[in-house]
């Protein structure tokens, strides 16, 4: 009989790769509130953590199942919908189970939602894969997008459901109005939902899920039904799902029917695919960058959805790993031999890339302040660029010359080494 | 009566705009096995050159440069985009296409602005051709109903009467055996994702002044066309055509129609004044091909007319 | 690497429109800026720019330079509380918003909380353009005010205009499918079936919200229906995508409409639409007015070519604000509402006049024909609207009890 326990990690993998990542996390989480953030970094902070969550829910649809989804919106949006009729269930305080639910809490709500829609929706959807699947998901979407319209007593029409999160009988001494208590509810949930979605993971059936993905018929041999391992695996991708919209609940005190729609849902497979879907921690840079560039770049670039869109293809052509491919790429050179040979060409790609893409800044900058038509000019560190200042062109051509000369060269390099 | 004729007249012409929007698509899709999510950004690709080309010329040097300059934006797409992504999969390539989608909507509206531009109908076409119970009718419609059945039959001939018609046909169902017999089959699917994109450009210029050219029209046809693709079935014009008239009639068809649930379904108790019972028909049309999608593929994996499962 | 670049030249760029921004008072502007309804957020933020140019030339809001911010907010009730948010986190006090009831009423819903929960950080929103009665009614809140005459108000001008005409049987009211579309409606078979009894409402129809975008069934069903006048309430979009069907379709009735001035309108309209198109509002381009308008009028169109003067209620509007902070003797919003209750003004078009008990102003409003012959023309297409004495409502006639018990707070 072979032994194979010399391949099992030993303790000290385990802790390293599996426990210290939560407590750094948690740590990071903790210390936030000392370098006193102002209130928009604390808004910020609360949308990046709502969407950890959904986009880490997302995931374990596309990532860990290989199930393509257009529709993950509708169990985020079902999930918010709950907590917030549930919150104006306390607010209302008619019935005692509710009036003594903390609003802390509500994100439990939203969970249980999302695994009730997962589980109504997902046995249809369930027993097709690959494209049919995500056509289905997409029908599935617009369904119920255009529902959120007809069912006012629900979705509350165009104009919503709205609550006030400041009902009920106070958690931890949090009255849930300032930001800052929002903040500590934020965080608890993120930690508590990327730790559940981990431990999710390392059940039997998170590793099934990936089995599932890799070789279905496999899977049929060795006894088990693909359809059924989906199956729950969407019901609790579902529930993920639900526990962020029932952060966003709290966080928004606002719910409309959009957020059930197909913008949302493309969002989140954005931000999923451009963080990595190949790593647990690949969609939460996704996340987190994706939220910055949206609230963040959005106020100094009107165009930050077309770099948005730039850098998406990008990573499907060029880096299908993500963000978190590229970054691990980079730590892995230092493991092996000839790193420096190896980093000096990364290096030398990508300045020949920021190189190409500033010219693509420039190109984009004056481009969008012309068609604006208010007259306004470009003017990066002082400079005047526009349409009709040669300068403009001249810098838009050079960088795009430099940047392609460098790649060129790089390349090259690589073929030689080859 | 003349609820019904209208309706009739009107559901034809958009199921027409639909079928040349989504017949580019079916040819794409059965050959290559790429559900382009951009397709129809390429449409709106269409009604956008049409209208610049326009303020330079005139309308009927838009509808034939319009459709050849998308066709050629397609075709570069495809050598220099989607040929890279295509040994990662098909879910790489839908991705991808995603994400062109996502970047044509912002260059167009870099290029043309975010509001609608004032595309409009050639003044030749401007009139009222018929009149029909009190109602008059335009005749840039009937125009509409021209252009798409001359472009009917010229696809029918081309596919069904040329060689080259043949070979395409044959590498939609055997793609690897038109390879082995030394046809160059990149090249043949650059030509037909080229030539479908095309024809969605055409569909832009004749569609983009009959409706609204704005930079959301993408958007509003994308999923549409999809529907009538799955719903006609894979490697199957003629099942696209169908589904497209299909959806078109019904779309028309439910706006018409004043009937609620409770009308309907009032025998069962159903009040008027309920939330579902006061749900009027014409508020569920665009609600119907969304139904048909998710119905066909899990009833009938294969389409309306297609030979084999998506 | 794109990401250390982009964030760099992000931090520049906000670094450099940092500077400019001492010593001014902001207005957060948020609506539509993109979109379907962007023209007509476009048209109201350009307004609000001139608007408070005149008060900067005047020497400002008690000598602070007076700013318009413009916020994206897509038309969308979340997307306006993340912009909202964010103007909030800009040290902004003063929110103008208007298209969209569904998202005024989320707005109202937001400023009141935030004021409740951040007392001495108030803010104030100023509404000139959502016309949901809630908002001056059962939804009044101490921080709202509103600057445009509301759906029943305007409603009871084209009642008295239908009820005037003898030969009118049949009415068709189309509008879109939500709040602001359903209380149009409302108020229509309302007010119709207590002035003229013995009209027939042959059709009561709602559609999507910037979704349709062939009204030709719809304009189908209202002929078949032989209506002799149609009620809308349509805007933006909606609106010129229907007169452009009936238009082509050959409708003949006369159609009241509450923004057939919208951006787009004339042009898709033309010369078929002429006195067949009415409008009910509180400006009117060639109804005879004083000079200092006449010259208010020219300069903004001389400003901004693309636009027509249009939003007059912006600069009553922003004029109440300034005078309000004057009469404060600061730019606290607190101070300034209080200012604002009951404050009366005598405009070009007749007195003006902020009702204390529900922050709803009292206008005069015109029921304005589209015509051919005019002085000053919309669009450059020859043609614009009109209106003589007799088209004209007094503020009082149109003036609705309220139900409104304002909440305010200890000064």
């Amino acid at each position: 009989m072979q032994s194979y326990e010399h391949l099992a990690p030993s303790r000290a993998v385990k802790i390293r790769q599996r426990f210290v990542p939560f407590v750094v996390m948690a740590l990071v989480l903790a210390m936030i509130p000392v370098f006193d953030p102002s209130r928009t970094m604390y808004s910020l902070m609360a949308a990046m953590g709502i969407n950890i969550v959904f986009a880490l829910s997302y995931n374990m649809l596309l990532g860990r199942g290989g199930l393509l989804s257009f529709g993950h919106a509708v169990y985020f949006g079902l999930g918010g919908y709950a907590a917030l009729h549930a919150m104006n269930a306390i607010d209302a305080g008619e019935s005692a189970f509710w009036s003594n639910y903390p609003v802390f809490m509500l994100p439990v709500v939203g969970f249980a939602m999302g695994a009730l829609a997962g589980a109504v929706i997902g046995w249809p959807s369930c027993k097709r894969s690959g494209v049919p699947f995500a056509m289905i998901s997409l029908g599935v979407a617009e369904l119920v997008a255009a529902a959120g319209y007809m069912f006012g007593s629900f979705f509350g029409g165009e104009m919503g459901v709205t609550g006030d999160r400041m009902v009920g009988p106070q958690l931890f001494g949090l009255s849930m109005g300032p930001v800052e208590d929002v903040y500590w509810f934020i965080a608890f949930w993120t930690f508590v939902g990327t730790l559940g979605i981990y431990a999710f993971t390392r059940t039997p059936l998170g590793k099934m899920s990936e089995a599932t993905r890799d070789n279905p018929e496999r899977v049929q041999f060795v006894g088990y039904d693909p359809n059924r391992v989906r199956y729950l695996v969407f019901i609790f991708a579902g529930a993920f799902a639900g526990l962020a919209g029932g952060m966003a609940a709290v966080n928004y005190e606002i719910f409309t029917p959009e957020s059930v729609s197909l913008i949302p849902s493309g969002l989140v497979l954005l931000m999923a695919y451009i963080g990595g879907i190949r790593y647990f921690t690949g969609p939460i840079m996704g996340a987190i960058l994706l939220t910055y560039m949206q609230s963040m770049l959005s106020d100094y670039s009107e165009a930050w959805l077309l770099y948005l869109g730039l850098l998406f293809i990008a990573i499907v052509m060029y880096a299908p790993g993500g963000v978190a491919g590229i970054v691990f790429g980079l730590l892995d050179i230092f493991r092996h031999d000839g790193a420096r040979e190896v980093l000096t060409r990364r290096v030398k790609q990508a300045v020949g890339v920021a190189l190409a893409f500033t010219g693509l800044v420039i190109l984009t900058e004056v481009a969008v302040r012309w068609s604006n038509g208010y007259g306004e000019v470009f003017e990066p560190f002082g400079l005047h660029l526009g349409i009709d200042t040669p300068l403009s062109w001249v810098l838009i051509v050079g960088f795009f010359a430099a940047g392609y000369v460098t790649l060129r060269l790089a390349r090259n390099k690589e073929e030689e080494t080859a | 009566m003349e609820t019904i004729v209208f309706s009739l007249l009107n559901g034809v012409i958009y199921g027409l705009l639909l079928f040349m929007l989504s017949s580019g698509l079916t040819l794409i899709f059965s050959m290559m096995g790429v559900l382009n999510f951009a397709h129809a950004s390429f449409y709106m690709l269409g009604a956008y050159f049409a209208y610049s080309i326009m303020g330079v010329t005139n309308f009927w040097i838009a509808l034939i440069f319009a459709p050849v300059l998308v066709g050629l934006v397609g075709a570069a797409v495809e050598k220099w985009g989607l040929r890279k992504v295509h040994a990662n999969g098909h879910v790489a390539e839908l991705l991808f296409t995603f994400g062109l989608a996502y970047l044509i909507d912002e260059v167009v509206k870099i290029l043309w602005g975010r509001n609608a531009v004032d595309y409009r109908v050639p003044e030749v076409l401007d009139f009222p051709l018929f009149e029909l119970f009190g109602a008059q009718y335009p005749a840039y419609r009937v125009f509409i109903l021209l252009v798409s059945v001359a472009m009917l039959a010229a696809l029918w001939f081309i596919l069904n009467r040329t060689r080259a018609g043949l070979i395409i046909q044959a590498a939609l169902t055997h793609p690897h055996m038109v390879g082995h017999l030394g046809h160059n089959v990149p090249r043949i699917f650059m030509t037909v994702f080229g030539v479908g994109c095309a024809l969605a450009g055409l569909a832009g210029v004749i569609g983009g002044n009959y409706l609204v050219t704005d930079p959301a029209m993408a958007v509003q046809m994308g999923p549409i066309v999809f529907v009538v693709v799955v719903v006609g079935g894979l490697g199957s014009l003629t099942g696209a055509f169908l589904a497209a008239m299909l959806l078109g009639l019904m779309q028309t068809f439910a706006v018409g129609i004043d009937a609620s649930f409770a009308d309907m379904f009032g025998w069962l108790g159903l009040s008027a004044t309920s939330e579902v019972g006061s749900i009027t028909i014409a508020s569920l049309a665009p609600m119907i091909p969304f139904l048909m999608l998710v119905l066909i593929l899990m009833i009938r994996p294969r389409g309306l007319m297609g030979d084999r499962e998506l | 690497m794109k990401l250390v670049k982009s964030a760099a030249l992000a931090a520049a760029m906000g670094f450099a429109a940092m500077g400019a921004s001492a010593e001014t008072v902001k207005i957060a502007f948020i609506d539509p800026l993109s979109g379907p309804f962007g023209p007509t957020g476009d048209a109201g933020f350009k307004q609000f720019k001139h608007a408070a140019a005149e008060v900067n030339a005047a020497g400002g809001m008690n000598g602070m330079e007076l700013e318009i911010v413009p916020f994206d907010n897509k038309v969308s009730p979340k997307e306006s509380l993340v912009q909202l948010q964010k103007a909030i986190d800009r040290g902004i006090r003063f929110i103008a918003q208007g298209n969209g009831s569904s998202v005024a009423s989320a707005i109202i819903d937001a400023v009141n909380k935030h004021n409740k929960r951040n007392p001495g950080d108030e803010i104030l929103f100023l509404n000139y353009a959502a016309v949901d009665p809630a908002f001056t009614n059962d939804k009044c809140s101490f921080w709202h005010f509103r600057f445009d005459s509301h759906v029943d108000m305007k409603m009871s001008a084209a009642t008295d205009w239908i009820a005037d005409r003898d030969e009118i049987e049949k009415v068709y009211v189309i509008g879109q499918d939500y709040s602001f579309g359903k209380a149009v409606a409302d108020a229509a078979v309302g007010q119709l079936a207590e002035k003229r009894p013995d009209i027939d409402i042959v059709g009561n129809e709602l559609h999507p919200l910037g979704r349709v975008k062939d009204f030709t069934p719809y304009i189908q069903k209202i002929i078949s229906s032989d209506a002799d006048a149609v009620i809308t309430g349509n805007w933006g979009a909606d609106m010129v995508l229907l007169v452009k069907a009936a238009i082509d379709s050959g409708l003949e009735a006369p159609i009241l409409t509450y923004y057939g001035g919208s951006l787009g309108a004339a042009t898709a309209m033309g010369e078929a639409a002429v006195g067949q198109v009415r409008q009910i509002s509180e400006f009117v381009e060639n109804y005879p007015t004083t000079d200092a308008q006449i010259a208010r009028i020219e300069d903004f169109e001389e400003t901004y070519p693309e636009n027509d003067y249009y939003f007059h209620r912006v600069y009553n509007a922003v004029h109440f604000l300034d005078r309000a902070a004057e009469k404060a003797g600061s730019n606290d919003p607190v101070g300034i509402a209080f200012a604002l209750e009951g404050m009366t003004h005598d405009g070009p078009y007749g007195k003006v006049t902020m009702r204390a008990e529900d922050h709803q102003v009292l206008q005069d409003l015109f029921v304005s024909t589209f015509s051919a012959d005019v002085e000053r023309d919309v669009e450059d297409t020859g043609l614009g609207w009109t209106a003589s004495d007799a088209d004209r409502i007094e503020a009082s006639a149109t003036a609705p009890p309220t139900t409104c018990e304002m909440d305010r707070p200890s000064r």
